[in-house]
């Protein structure tokens, strides 16, 4: 019998702001426990609740980047539940008046065959406003638990999917499309290890063109590759289940990455009534075009809009404009570059896609730690693109720049790389091996061409691989024609 | 000394006839003679409150002083105050002491005034009676078998006995000003939004206000004027100019048109507080003023509505209460759900815990919508009332409560009688509006009746010349207990 | 729509409350007077009325994004309970 794996998303994104959402404390990661949960992180008697204009601009910027609805007027509710994480006893969020509604996110899913990779559209149901919650540390206190409050209040957006996603593969494409958008437009850094992105994710089985199965939960997944596995183990679980007779029932259930194993929530066994009401508060959010569009006006260029343009304006190919857009931090090392060597949109991708991220990868480095800056990779390109040195010669440079850093043409200039282009010079050379080669000369004369190639190895040899190899070949040619 | 108006407290402080350490002991001596009886008082520091009046008499001394310079205020226990026990009446914060100031707190404090000490109240504000404490009952000084009124209950008996010179309340669906009105003082909850709610500790918030309570309507203004103003931390304090509420005081009340909801006036009302409610609206008319007959007609509704909304927001505003950060912690339990439910079952009372419970029934799955949704449906409708009615009037009039103190425990077993008795005062809060009470006379037990004064948004200047001038011609605002020596 | 005394446990138990076989009884009682109280507003009419939320019928206003608040942990942490290296201790929690 055949199964279809149903998969919806929610991406916990924490927002890059400097202070929390509702209060004036630090959020940055890692301080001693405790120290940056002020009063109302607290929830001390008494404080109240103040919202970050940070947060909510970059809660507009994902809407405009996602082409989504930004409401003009949105709500914050409570979340009403105890756990000793959330100092209130209730989360604040939005309930049923989000701050954006419905969009959509375009992915690139990869293949495992060797077949093409495929576009899908996944359509965003909302993304709504909230806080994080602080930390239980289990280790080392006699059977007690440590809470940490410095997280507590960290502004996060919320982000869901419809169930739109049909394999694992495809949620992880989606997963990494939205990680590489909000880093794009700047409003959360993605580090999954510091738990800025977290993946939530719903996952039911069906046979295809069914009702929609009884979903089960897999919460707080932290790296794509845990988010592969947990999906996989799950709906593998919960086909196994079914087929053996069993029935699903709804869940949350986590992932256990030693084991591989996604296991229901022991401490959640009573049913939840989050008696969400809206936040007494804090008043309505209002919105207005102005400040929209105030927003708009600070984006960065979007990937979709720049792979259009690299295709139309520049030449390149859909897959290396998909390629050089997979981050901003590429696409502005690229832009950079061209602006070194305009008319070279498809040298500086070649060089870009091969021999940088080849090195890259190598050190395991990302395109933000090269050691080579734009400036410098383009003004080499520049030598190659008015011919004053080979590729074979640019290859050196680049492993000089990688290494050593400096000047390329300072570099081409010390190592004597210029490409021979003194016509005279070359016929001389040529002159010579015709001389010292008559036997080859007389072949090549009665019409087996194949010879052509002993020469330019020679004459290449010959200039010390500092000649043109266009020219050369159309002065061997010319002479050998005799 | 003791029956000065703050005004001449004040002048009596900067003329040096008194010092403000030397008022301030007046009243810790008063307090130490008379709140064993009353238990007006949770804490009392009087190290604290003299190093406050240290200050002021050095403050005194120097050409900048404000007009509450040196003179002692009694804070309503509501109110954080740093290095203060700050209870608010439970015994879940029975030991805690605020490490910050409110918003309240800090305005007195940037004009010198001292806080004598922190005032008895129904429990996190939930009562009428003042009953609800966990600290005990707080007693009527007009009459010892009677309630105070709550929940600001210790605030009123401390201003009635002389036990301060003003104090503090907060007024969630009267709690200003009913037992303003019980004790026989002045009492102003202003607008919704003009008195910063931060540190105050919260009940119901989108009803919770905080607001003076006097001698009279002259001190109120003056108090007023440091409580209102804008403050960042409260997203709900709103961003107005500053206001002198004592501008218009003098101005006479020729033309003021007086709006009497005929609800007000209806069965429930005993006759000895109707009667005393009469003759006020017959002094206004001599002072100039008209009457004008008008209709609130949802207010039946405002008790309904007030015990869900409030509850339902209670509910979620006491969940901060579990023992792990801070507050009482139940000294025995054998997992973390038994710590909880142990901690909150020990350390609220009855009437907290029954609040609590129809808080988190009416926003529970499958009643939300026929309770809570429902009853911010109808509280829009009682503040449309208020609406139309102010377009036939100026302010509104009618009694602050039903009937004069009622005895200690009378209502005790029933929670609903209990809450009837904010019957006149609840619409208000629901609207937003601003409300006082001031005294009005006596009923037939001898006990003070309040006439309760609503105004439009804003409005509190007026209400206070409306009261103020009313003042300048009656004398129950001065009358005293009797067996409180003064 | 009668409140039950199974609802008064589950209300109970949602709301952390600690409650005796005697206590939910009484509660039970109480409850349904005040329920009985409450019941007047249900037949009320509000077809086409916006809830009120707040008393103000404004908008939030916003802060801006700046860190104004500094480390105060010892003086908060002396009002709780229990606390470790800086860590407030609960019993333990199971996940």
């Amino acid at each position: 019998m055949q199964w279809e794996i149903v998969i919806g998303l929610e991406v916990h994104t924490q927002l890059s702001t400097s202070s929390k959402i509702f209060s004036g404390a630090s959020t940055a990661f890692g301080a001693e426990p405790n120290i940056q949960a002020c009063a109302v992180d607290l929830a001390l008697p008494g404080v109240l609740p103040v919202l970050n204009r940070g947060a909510v601009e970059r809660a507009i910027r994902f809407g405009l980047a996602v082409g989504a609805h930004i409401a003009p007027r949105s709500v914050f509710s409570r979340k009403n539940y105890f756990y000793p994480d959330l100092p209130k006893g209730y989360q604040i969020s939005q309930f049923d008046l989000p701050i954006i509604g419905q969009g959509s996110l375009t992915i690139q899913v990869p293949t495992t065959t060797a077949g093409q990779p495929y576009k899908k559209v996944v359509r965003l149901t909302r993304a709504h406003l909230e806080e994080d919650a602080g930390k239980s540390l289990h280790e080392d206190f006699h059977g007690m638990t440590g809470i940490d409050l410095n997280r507590a209040g960290t502004p996060l957006l919320e982000i869901v999917s419809e169930p739109d996603m049909r394999s694992a593969a495809e949620a992880v494409a989606y997963a990494k499309m939205l990680h590489s958008l909000v880093r794009w437009i700047d409003i959360c850094d993605g580090n999954m290890q510091e738990g800025s992105f977290r993946c939530d994710a719903n996952v039911s089985v069906r046979h295809p063109g069914a009702e929609l199965g009884t979903r089960r939960e897999i919460k707080n997944l932290n790296s794509f590759r845990f988010l592969q596995q947990a999906i996989e183990y799950e709906a593998q679980w919960q086909i196994d289940t079914l087929e053996n007779g069993g029935t699903i029932q709804q869940a949350t259930v986590l992932f256990d990455s030693d084991k591989g194993v996604t296991r229901a929530m022991r401490s959640k066994e009573d049913a939840h009534d989050y008696r969400y009401f809206p936040d007494p508060d804090l008043l309505p959010l209002a919105i207005d075009n102005e400040w929209i569009e105030q927003v708009r006006g600070t984006l960065p260029e979007l990937p979709l809009s720049k792979q259009a343009r690299y295709v139309a304006d520049l030449g390149l190919s859909a897959y290396d404009a998909d390629t050089l857009t997979s981050s901003r931090e590429m696409a502005d090392f690229f832009e950079t570059t061209l602006n070194e060597v305009p008319k070279e949109a498809k040298l500086c991708a070649n060089w870009l896609m091969g021999d940088v991220s080849a090195a890259l990868n190598r050190e395991d480095r990302d395109i933000t730690q090269c050691p080579i800056s734009p400036g410098q990779l383009g003004n080499m390109l520049k030598r190659i693109a008015d011919g004053t040195i080979s590729n074979v010669a640019a290859k050196e440079v680049f492993k000089i720049l990688w290494s050593e850093g400096g000047n390329p043409d300072a570099i081409i200039e010390i190592k004597g790389l210029k490409q021979m282009s003194d016509v005279g010079a070359m016929e001389a050379l040529v002159d010579e091996i015709i001389a010292a080669n008559p036997a080859q000369v007389a072949e090549y004369r009665s019409g087996k061409e194949k010879v052509f190639g002993f020469f330019v190895g020679l004459a290449m040899k010959a200039s010390k691989g500092k000649a043109n190899p266009a020219q050369m070949n159309e002065i061997l040619k010319r002479k050998l024609a005799g | 000394m003791l029956n000065s108006s703050l005004l001449q407290l004040g002048a009596a402080l900067r003329s040096k006839k008194i010092s403000s350490v030397e008022l301030t002991q007046l009243y810790l001596q008063r307090i130490t003679a008379l709140n064993s009886k009353l238990n007006a008082y949770i804490t009392v520091n009087e190290e604290m409150s003299l190093v406050q009046a240290r200050a002021a008499d050095v403050q005194l001394t120097q050409s900048k002083t404000h007009a509450l310079t040196g003179i002692p205020i009694a804070q309503k226990d509501i109110f954080c105050a740093r290095d203060w026990r700050t209870t608010c009446g439970s015994k879940m914060l029975s030991n805690f002491i605020a490490p910050y100031d409110a918003h309240v707190i800090e305005q007195f404090n940037s004009v010198g005034a001292v806080n004598l000490g922190k005032t008895n109240m129904d429990e996190f504000a939930m009562g009428s009676s003042n009953e609800t404490s966990y600290f005990g009952h707080v007693k009527n000084p007009w009459n010892n078998n009677a309630v105070p009124g709550g929940s600001s209950g210790g605030s009123a008996a401390a201003v009635s006995a002389h036990l301060c010179a003003a104090a503090t309340g907060t007024d969630t669906g009267g709690s200003i000003r009913q037992p303003a009105a019980l004790c026989g003082i002045s009492g102003l909850k202003p607008t919704y939004g003009v008195v910063s709610r931060y540190g105050m500790i919260a009940f119901a918030s989108s009803l919770d206000q905080a607001g003076p309570m006097a001698r009279s309507a002259e001190d109120l203004a003056l108090l007023l004027n440091v409580m209102a103003g804008f403050d960042e931390r409260d997203s709900t304090s709103l961003q107005r100019d500053t206001e002198d509420y004592t501008r218009d005081l003098n101005k006479p009340l020729n033309g003021l048109r007086i709006g009497l909801p005929k609800e007000f006036f209806a069965a429930g009302l005993s006759a000895d507080v109707a009667q005393a409610i009469e003759a006020s609206i017959a002094e206004y008319k001599k002072l100039g003023a008209s009457v004008v007959d008008i209709s609130l007609p949802n207010s039946h509704l405002s008790i309904p509505v007030y015990y869900v909304l409030a509850p339902a927001e209670a509910s979620s505003n006491l969940s901060r209460y579990d023992g792990v950060r801070y507050g009482y912690r139940t000294p025995e339990y054998t997992n973390l759900a038994d710590m909880y439910e142990k901690s909150r079952a020990q350390g609220f009372g009855e009437e907290v815990k029954r609040r609590i419970m129809i808080g988190t029934y009416v926003l529970s799955h499958g009643y939300y919508d026929a309770y809570y949704l429902q009853a911010q449906k109808i509280r829009r409708l009682i503040a449309q009332d208020f609406v139309e009615a102010f377009k036939q009037c100026d302010v509104i009039m009618g009694p602050t409560t039903p009937t004069t103190a009622f005895n200690l425990a009378e209502k005790n077993d029933d929670p609903v009688q209990m809450y009837l008795s904010d019957t006149y005062t609840i619409a208000v809060n629901l609207a937003g509006l601003p409300g006082m009470s001031i005294p009005a006379g006596f009923g037939s037990n001898g006990l003070p009746v309040g006439l309760q004064i609503i105004g439009n948004y804003f409005d509190e200047a007026r209400m206070l010349n409306v009261a103020h001038q009313y003042q300048q011609v009656t004398d129950w605002h001065t009358s005293t207990p009797q067996h409180i020596e003064v | 729509m009668s409140l039950s005394i199974n609802d008064v446990y589950k209300v109970a138990r949602l709301a952390r409350l600690g409650m005796t076989e005697q206590e939910a009884q009484t509660a039970h009682a109480q409850l349904l007077n005040i329920f009985g109280l409450i019941a007047e507003m249900q037949a009320v009419d509000t077809n086409g009325i916006a809830p009120m939320s707040h008393a103000q019928d404004i908008s939030q206003r916003l802060r801006e994004d700046v860190v104004t608040e500094h480390n105060q942990r010892e003086l908060f942490q002396a009002a709780a309970p229990q606390v470790k290296e800086g860590l407030y201790l609960v019993p333990q929690v199971i996940e």
